[in-house]
């Protein structure tokens, strides 16, 4: 079988993989980190978003060998490194952007990808971003009002919760 | 999905030489493929990622077109200064392809290949008369290229290579978004040159992306929203599916296109 290896979470991994294993395949069941969700495995719900090179991608429609030699970042790389939540990890929390949690992983890696291209986004900018990415819990409101949140705070403004 | 080999060749030549092999498919950006795979809808003996070629990539100006490479994604085409500048509608196309992650993987000449009836790519290129450039060193003019739905002027193993735009004087692609796909329901490119006025509709028939005639010569004679009174698209041979009804498709072709008009002007 085919050998893979790529950086993960700033980590060097490598495994053996089939061409048809796909990268969330690798993340999961290869290397454990479950953070990554599988949705709906048709390219549509945005739980399994990571980023590859910097870039937000469905890791459900990118293959582990197209990652060769990749930098790969899932959501157990967003942690501060003390292990306490990261800047949109805790707006997520503070502003209840989350109910069952099963989008979770993939929102915040969708707007790690959206703040770094646009540190001002406007709501109607974060709805658009998130066009990828599929909560059938929240009804998205407050996972927007996160995201602004979470802006603002990058931006080193001070912002209470509602 | 069924097991395949795979091979991610560096050059172009070298690709050209793996699909020679039997039963041999291009991968590029995969946001088509793999989902089909996963269905099994194919089953490819040897894939050949086209991700690690750097010459069916970018962005460059030719003899006054907009040259863009086979492999440039989405976000890429949406991003390109170039792009805005010149043909601001083809930016605006790439930019609200699917979603943000998608665009940062889906590409041109995948989008092509395919030829999906409501794809928005084959739209643009029909739309702007692009010329459709080979591995085979063929120059297909969008005329010829666009057979029916999934279906192309290519041969068994040619690669797309890159797409040369036409600059035009004024252009816009609307698309009625199909809420679940985010494709197009029905989407209209219209596009304004010296020597006329070019109108591609895609998503709405059974023949795939096509030209309005009627629209064309109307808009040739005066390009303004009031050049269509009267003007409207036939329900004859347009797609019918729990989405819409032929005559609803039909009707979104006219007021597509009116809008497109309203958006050059
Ligand atoms: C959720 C979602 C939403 C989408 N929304 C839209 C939308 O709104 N509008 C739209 O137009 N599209 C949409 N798409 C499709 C998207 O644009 C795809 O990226 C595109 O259709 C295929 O490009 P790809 O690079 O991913 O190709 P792949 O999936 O890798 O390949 C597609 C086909 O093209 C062939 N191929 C690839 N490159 C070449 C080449 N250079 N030469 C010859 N053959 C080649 C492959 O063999 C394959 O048959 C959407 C897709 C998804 C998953
Ligand atoms: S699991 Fe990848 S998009 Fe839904
Ligand atoms: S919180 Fe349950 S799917 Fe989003």
């Amino acid at each position: 079988m085919p050998k893979v290896s790529m950086t993960v979470n700033g980590k060097a991994v490598s495994g053996e993989v089939e061409g048809r294993t796909l990268l969330v395949q690798f993340l999961r069941e290869g290397l454990g980190l479950t953070g990554t969700h599988v949705g709906c495995d048709t390219s549509q719900c945005g739980a399994c978003v990571v980023h590859v090179n910097g870039e937000s991608v469905k890791a459900c429609t990118v293959f582990a060998l197209g990652c060769e030699g990749a930098e790969v970042r899932t959501i157990e790389g967003m942690a501060n490194p003390d292990g306490s939540l990261g800047v949109i990890q805790a707006a997520f929390q503070e502003h209840h952007g989350l109910q069952c949690g099963f989008c979770t992983p993939g929102m915040v890696m969708s707007a790690a990808d959206l703040l770094k291209q646009n540190a001002s986004p406007s709501e109607r900018e974060v709805r658009e971003w998130l066009e990828g990415n599929i909560c059938r819990c929240t009804g998205y409101h407050n996972i927007v009002k996160a995201i602004m949140a979470a802006a603002a705070t990058l931006r080193g403004e001070q912002v209470a919760a509602e | 999905m069924y097991a395949f080999d795979y091979t991610r060749p560096a050059s172009l030549a070298e690709a050209i030489e793996a699909m020679r092999g039997d039963e041999a498919k291009a991968l590029a950006g995969g946001q088509t493929l793999i989902p089909t795979l996963k269905q099994r809808l194919a089953s490819p003996a040897t894939l050949v990622d086209l991700t690690g070629i750097t010459e069916i990539r970018g962005i460059c100006l030719k003899d006054g077109a907009v040259s863009v490479g086979a492999g440039t994604r989405h976000a890429e085409v949406a991003a390109s200064a170039d792009v805005r500048r010149l043909i601001p509608a083809l930016s605006h196309l790439a930019g609200h392809i699917g979603d943000p992650q998608v665009r940062n993987r889906g590409t041109l000449g995948g989008s092509l290949a395919n030829n999906d009836p409501s794809a928005c790519y084959p739209a643009a290129v029909l739309g702007l008369g692009a010329t459709v450039h080979t591995s085979a060193g063929r120059a297909i003019a969008a005329d010829d290229y666009f057979q029916g739905m999934f279906t192309t002027a290519l041969d068994e193993g040619e690669l797309i290579t890159s797409v040369d735009f036409p600059v035009p004087e004024k252009a816009a692609y609307m698309k009625f978004v199909q809420p679940a796909s985010r494709f197009a329901l029905t989407g209209v490119f219209v596009a304004k040159f010296a020597g006329g006025v070019r109108v591609a509709v895609t998503g709405a028939s059974e023949g795939g992306v096509f030209r309005w005639a009627e629209a064309e010569a109307a808009l040739g004679r005066s390009f303004a929203v009031g050049a269509l009174d009267g003007v409207e698209a036939s329900p004859d041979g347009m797609i019918g599916d729990l989405h819409g009804t032929p005559e609803y498709r039909a009707h979104l072709v006219g007021v597509m296109t009116r809008r497109a008009v309203e958006a050059a002007a």
